[in-house]
């Protein structure tokens, strides 16, 4: 079990705005927050990676505690048993796959974990090579790896994906999942795609106008079980013979309604209910 | 004929203080780039000092600390038997003072331009500040530390006013190559002068070629 209660003021471009989260994570299950940029998401797990220190509060992980503002007690990044992905991969250029994989191990560690990561990740063939000469889907993988090498406690993901075109991302989301359920690990995902927090998370958390809501289904964060299943988008663009685009998070989606017509910028919604749809303005 | 001391002298100064300074600005440099408090900032002010001040102003200051007839000058002669006035260690402590921009600021831009991340990534997986530095920042900034070493070592080869202040004119002891070219000078000793001043300038060009052009081959390696 993950407890964190973390308080801490960001400085936005729009002015200061407080951050106040307390939540629970089972241990081997699946957060991710949600949440435009500058929600403070990426905070959220810098702070639990020790990156950054919040105003005041704690982190408990499992019987250890990480933070604890009221002892003035913090353990430093290196102790706290964590995997970090970051949004640019942050992959040592000047090593190549394998010694950037082996980077975090001791000397006592058993050096097939890295072979066995090497395995899983589809990256053996490309072990000697220098990171820079790799695709940004492989150097993903190796960033992955990289973390997951020591087993860490709770594993963190900052946005990924987010620079992998739409293919990949796909094969990777299911490497994702696969690793997280073969080595057991508490994951946390920031993310901004909806489709990519369906498909991965058990529980979502999402960050709002500087409001941070309680832990959900993703299916109820976003469908909106109501008995019908529903969407929200933006109309985009208007086509001949009544088509329009509406763009569903970052997916485009070209609809026709005949008894509907649309302006661009407008919000609607599409309802699903047995079998068939209706649009309305939302 | 020229005495080849002051060539010897020049030389030596200028390794001495490359190798002391390249030790001592990589913490200081990792430093001042990972913490933004005061203490660093007056840090920083206090390395580039060396950069708008006279040399004839430090190499005053110097004087003064290192004579006997004063509190500190005086402390080291009485506890540690040492008179740095006059001396090869004392030319060595000016140069480092006076050179200290020029290894230290190569180094600091170098290590502040390198993303945050790549610190982050490391502590990440458990290695320690100093593991950081050596193993993950120092191999990714090695045309900054080739920049450094250049700048330091012909900065010191060049070296007038510090020396001329800490050390005199003392032949056979502090006189280096820029000083015998002075006193030649002085003595309307023309030709002496122009064979010392070729030679710094054959020396300074060699050096300079080969850290370049292996600095050059480094950034193809890179970036290739």
């Amino acid at each position: 079990m993950i407890e964190f209660n973390l308080r801490k003021t960001l400085h936005t471009a729009e002015g200061d705005r407080p951050l106040s989260i307390k939540t629970q994570i089972e241990t081997g299950s699946f957060l991710s927050l949600y949440g435009v940029s500058g929600s403070g998401k990426t905070s959220i797990l810098r702070m639990l990676a020790g990156f950054l220190k919040p105003d005041d509060g704690y982190i408990k992980v499992n019987d250890s505690i990480w933070l604890d503002t009221s002892i003035k007690y913090d353990l430093p990044s290196q102790r706290r048993r964590i995997g970090f992905v970051f949004q640019n991969y942050a992959l040592f250029p000047h090593m190549n796959v394998h010694e950037n994989i082996s980077f975090g191990l001791n000397k006592k560690d058993p050096p097939k974990i890295v072979t066995e990561l090497l395995d899983l990740t589809g990256l053996a063939n490309l072990s000697k090579r220098k990171v820079q000469t790799l695709s940004g889907g492989q150097q993903q993988r190796v960033a992955l790896a990289r973390a997951i090498a020591r087993k860490p406690s709770l594993l963190l993901l900052d946005e990924p994906l987010s620079a992998i075109d739409d293919e990949m991302r796909i094969q990777l989301q299911e490497m994702l999942l696969t690793v997280h359920k073969h080595f057991a690990l508490t994951t946390i995902l920031v993310s901004h795609n909806a489709e990519e927090i369906i498909r991965l998370s058990d529980k979502v958390i999402h960050l709002e106008n500087g409001r941070v809501h309680e832990p959900v289904s993703p299916a109820t964060l976003f469908l909106k079980e109501t008995g019908n299943h529903r969407l929200t988008g933006t109309v985009v663009s208007l086509a001949e013979e009544g088509n329009f685009t509406v763009m569903i998070e970052n997916r485009l989606l070209l609809m026709r309604d005949a008894s509907q017509s649309y302006k661009i910028r407008e919000k609607i919604e599409i309802i699903f209910d047995k079998g068939t749809w209706i649009t309305k303005q939302s | 004929m020229i005495e080849l001391f002051p060539i010897w002298l020049t030389l030596k100064l200028a390794l001495s203080t490359t190798v002391i300074l390249l030790i001592l600005a990589v913490p200081i440099a990792f430093w001042i780039s990972d913490r933004k408090s005061v203490f660093s900032l007056i840090a920083e002010v206090i390395v580039s000092l060396p950069l708008v001040l006279p040399p004839t102003v430090i190499g005053f200051y110097l004087l003064i600390a290192f004579s006997p007839n004063y509190a500190f000058g005086s402390w080291l002669e009485k506890s540690f038997n040492l008179r740095l006035v006059f001396s090869f260690p004392g030319l060595l402590i000016g140069s480092i003072i006076y050179s200290l921009p020029f290894m230290v600021n190569p180094i600091k831009s170098a290590l502040s331009s390198l993303p945050p991340s790549l610190r982050e990534a490391s502590y990440s997986l458990g290695k320690t500040k100093s593991q950081t530095l050596l193993k993950v920042l120092l191999p990714n900034i090695t045309p900054s530390l080739l920049t450094g070493v250049i700048l330091t070592f012909a900065h010191t080869i060049g070296e007038f006013g510090v020396i001329m202040m800490i050390g005199g004119n003392i032949p056979g002891k502090t006189r280096t190559a820029s000083i015998a070219i002075y006193n030649e000078v002085e003595t309307f000793n023309y030709q002496n002068a122009n064979t010392y001043a070729a030679i710094l300038m054959a020396i300074s060009f060699i050096i300079l070629l080969v850290l370049y052009s292996f600095n050059r081959k480094k950034e193809q390696i890179k970036y290739y």
